[in-house]
């Protein structure tokens, strides 16, 4: 891993290595070829293997192929049509995480296991203390062996408070308390860690209803953001994911973690469309800078090998 | 969605009848349907392609359409192409080699390898009789030593006490001396978590690896990895030559595509599925189950056995008993609803259950959701133990008292009542079936192999 690097160059070397299959695919097909339906297939091929999902890669193509079907195209040109595509479908869902001012800022982390809520948690506490806000962590994954402490040592990391009870204590009553205290102290931001958990699992479903009922207490605009972080290494189960956490807690966003490796991530295409919800951020590495607002333009051009290596934007 | 594969190819099939011979064009369009399926299902690309191409050959050499379900014969052609390629048979874990026998486990991050290297211990110390030491040398992710650790202490496992500040290749060393010191049987290794393309971490596993003999690397891969797996399996193959794989997260509802990809592109034996966060959700890997859920079929079996396994196997006799004398009382009838939350609710059971999927708009219709279990438990428990164990005695002021103890309708009550008679009358003629598994197991390939 290189030290220094201009925020857009890592993020674009981050989602190279995941598009470098993808865009020399395109040039493989596009450099000497009529737009045809075996060449159509070819690049449904490509945008599947992105992990876009067969539905949403039917409907990208589709406009292609009813603007330029039979033509003579390049490579670049076919990029740029399904960049733009993509964007069309993506932009309206760039959105910053809005901070109040004034108040107690409720905002539970949730995801299946290993999605990597822990490491988003001390990503987004840097990011938010080095605004100069002020922040308090409560180690809500109370089942998982040793996930407190490690929250606690990125809470030490950061100088920043982590609340904690004890083993198997009951997340709900923990939030609870942690916000009643936050509240005295008019801190800014309470980031509060949960359990992973898959969405089949009713009963830890329900104490996620139970946790943001127990916060309405206090509050009852609370969780005033609710940060839901999906693995980019995820296939299209990630459908059924969303949909069943939205049924417990009112999810108002995506972090996709893990796109510096070589998975695509392409499902968000479709899922922001599908559930209408805004992407906040992507991480493409482990370091607190990895943390990349979440843009549309850089998300389609990276993917489909458009990006500029020159570090502008 | 694609749980229809049987149903869509029907339908296709269908309009063939009739006309005889199948040609190029038709084969091609259910061959279509099929691949829709498997890559929903997170099969990566180039093996459902090489799938399609074997699938093919067979279905044509197979008068399908003589069949008077072609959709059907083919979706068991596919099912059983699946299942030969997951291996057919489970895949035993290799203790064949001299004391301390050395395993290591190695993934991306937040795959599950800590808790897979519990449950592996767990499993060789419970169903092997083998003596074994856990040693983590992931330095990176804050607590991960102590995870571990903690398993360890958890479940009367032993692990290597933290030594702070060692490199990963010195622990391992320590591991091994220390598993030689006090006969251990079986050393197993959990390394941090990598990306396959960070090259100096994979350089790390290949230390690790050449330092000494190790005779089971075991990849931990996410059943709900998508098309990436291919890339991710190859990747740790080619850099520390992996022996089998261990499936986590099989209790979800991902189809579980991944195994299949990762088995064809490596050749690795998928050893071990995690089903679940306790160190005894460990079981071997069943290729046929996996290949139901790919096809959408359900995983029925698993279904059974996640219900073996929360349901107290006494109780069940007790009540099974109580069942077919017509003795069924609404405390059973409250057991039962709360085996059911247990298991994941209701719309955690319908996931499991073959061809469910078609119907799911119409149960969220109908109305029945989790919390209706709930809210009959909750009937259920404002009643005096004298009217659960006789709703007979149930007047109407005894009813407006429990229906405003639970705070719901008369009329809930009465609906529950009812269901209640329902049922015990079902079981008092049920009573003289014979006993359960040979239903399900019937049952089971009446579904499937109609």
């Amino acid at each position: 891993m290189s030290e220094k690097k201009g925020w857009f160059s890592k993020i674009t070397s981050g989602l190279k290595k995941s598009t470098d299959k993808l865009s020399h695919g395109i040039g493989a097909i596009f450099t000497k070829k009529k737009l045809d339906n075996e060449t159509l297939s070819d690049l449904e091929d490509l945008l599947i293997t992105c992990d876009i999902g067969v539905e949403v890669t039917g409907k990208i193509l589709a406009s292609l192929k009813k603007t330029r079907f039979g033509e003579d195209v390049t490579d670049q040109e076919i990029k740029e049509f399904l960049a733009s595509d993509i964007v069309k479908i993506m932009e309206p869902y760039e959105q910053e995480i809005h901070i109040e001012s004034g108040i107690t800022n409720v905002i539970p982390i949730i995801g299946v296991n290993g999605s990597g809520k822990t490491t988003t948690i001390s990503k987004l506490a840097q990011l938010w203390r080095d605004q100069g806000l002020t922040l308090s962590l409560v180690a809500g994954d109370t089942f998982r062996a040793a996930a407190v402490s490690q929250l606690k040592i990125w809470g030490d990391r950061l100088g920043i408070e982590v609340v904690s009870g004890e083993e198997n204590a009951d997340t709900a009553a923990l939030a609870f308390e942690a916000l009643q205290n936050a509240q005295k102290k008019h801190v800014d931001i309470l980031l509060i860690d949960t359990a992973g958990r898959l969405h089949n699992r009713a009963d830890l479903m329900a104490e996620l209803d139970k946790t943001q009922r127990a916060l309405q207490k206090l509050d009852p605009a609370a969780p005033h953001q609710c940060i839901m972080i999906l693995d980019a290494t995820t296939g299209q189960n990630l459908y059924a994911q969303v949909e069943t956490f939205k049924k417990y807690i009112n999810v108002s966003g995506f972090i996709m973690t893990k796109l510096d490796g070589t998975a695509k991530g392409g499902v968000l295409i479709g899922l922001v469309d599908h559930f209408k919800l805004p992407v906040f951020a992507i991480g493409v590495g482990e370091k607190a800078e990895d943390l990349k607002m979440f843009n549309a333009n850089e998300f389609a051009a990276t993917l489909l090998g458009l990006a500029s290596d020159d570090g502008t934007s | 969605m694609f749980d229809g594969l049987s149903n869509r190819l029907g339908v296709i099939f269908d309009r063939l009848k009739g006309r005889g011979a199948l040609n190029e064009g038709d084969v091609n369009e259910a061959m279509r349907e099929i691949r829709i399926a498997l890559l929903e299902a997170d099969v990566a690309l180039p093996v459902v392609k090489q799938v399609i191409q074997d699938i093919k050959e067979k279905a044509v050499g197979q008068e399908v359409l003589k069949s008077i379900t072609p959709g059907q014969m083919v979706v068991k052609i596919v099912n059983d192409h699946l299942i030969q390629l997951l291996g057919g048979e489970a895949s035993p874990i290799n203790l064949n080699a001299p004391a301390p026998v050395v395993m290591m486990v190695v993934g991306l991050q937040g795959s599950g390898k800590t808790t897979s290297v519990a449950k592996l211990a767990k499993y060789l110390a419970q169903k092997e009789r083998k003596k074994v030491l856990m040693a983590s040398v992931d330095v990176y992710r804050p607590a991960a030593q102590e995870q571990l650790e903690i398993l360890a202490q958890q479940n009367s496992l032993l692990s290597l006490p933290i030594v702070a500040d060692q490199k990963p290749v010195d622990i391992v060393r320590r591991a091994y001396d220390q598993a030689k010191k006090s006969a251990v049987d079986v050393l197993i290794i959990d390394t941090a978590g990598r990306l396959h393309i960070d090259e100096q971490l994979m350089n790390e596993l290949k230390a690790i690896y050449a330092s000494m003999p190790i005779t089971e690397v075991l990849l931990v891969a996410d059943a709900m990895t998508g098309q990436d797996a291919v890339t991710m399996a190859k990747a740790f193959d080619e850099c520390i030559e992996l022996t089998g794989v261990i499936l986590t997260r099989v209790d979800g509802d991902a189809r579980g595509g991944a195994a299949l990809s990762m088995k064809v592109v490596t050749g690795r034996p998928i050893k071990f599925v995690g089903l679940g966060e306790k160190v005894d959700q460990l079981d071997v890997f069943h290729p046929d189950r996996i290949v139901s859920r790919i096809l959408g079929m359900g995983d029925v079996v698993s279904l059974v056995e996640k219900a073996a396994e929360m349901i107290d196997q006494e109780e069940a006799e007790q009540l099974a008993k109580k069942m077919s004398k017509g003795q069924f009382d609404l405390n059973d009838l409250a057991k039962q609803l709360q085996q059911v939350s247990k298991m994941g609710g209701l719309s955690g059971l319908i996931n499991f259950l073959p061809g469910i999927s078609k119907f799911q708009d119409k149960i969220k219709e109908s109305g029945i959701d989790d919390r209706m279990v709930a809210r009959q438990l909750a009937l259920i428990r404002s009643m005096t133990p004298q009217e659960r164990r006789n709703p007979k005695l149930l007047n109407a002021s005894r009813k407006r008292r429990i229906a405003s103890g639970a705070g719901m309708l008369v009329q809930d009550l009465n609906r529950l009542l009812k269901q209640f008679q329902d049922m015990a009358t079902l079981m008092k003629k049920m009573g003289g079936m014979g006993k359960g598994k040979g239903f399900l197991k019937n049952g089971l390939n009446n579904l499937l192999f109609r």
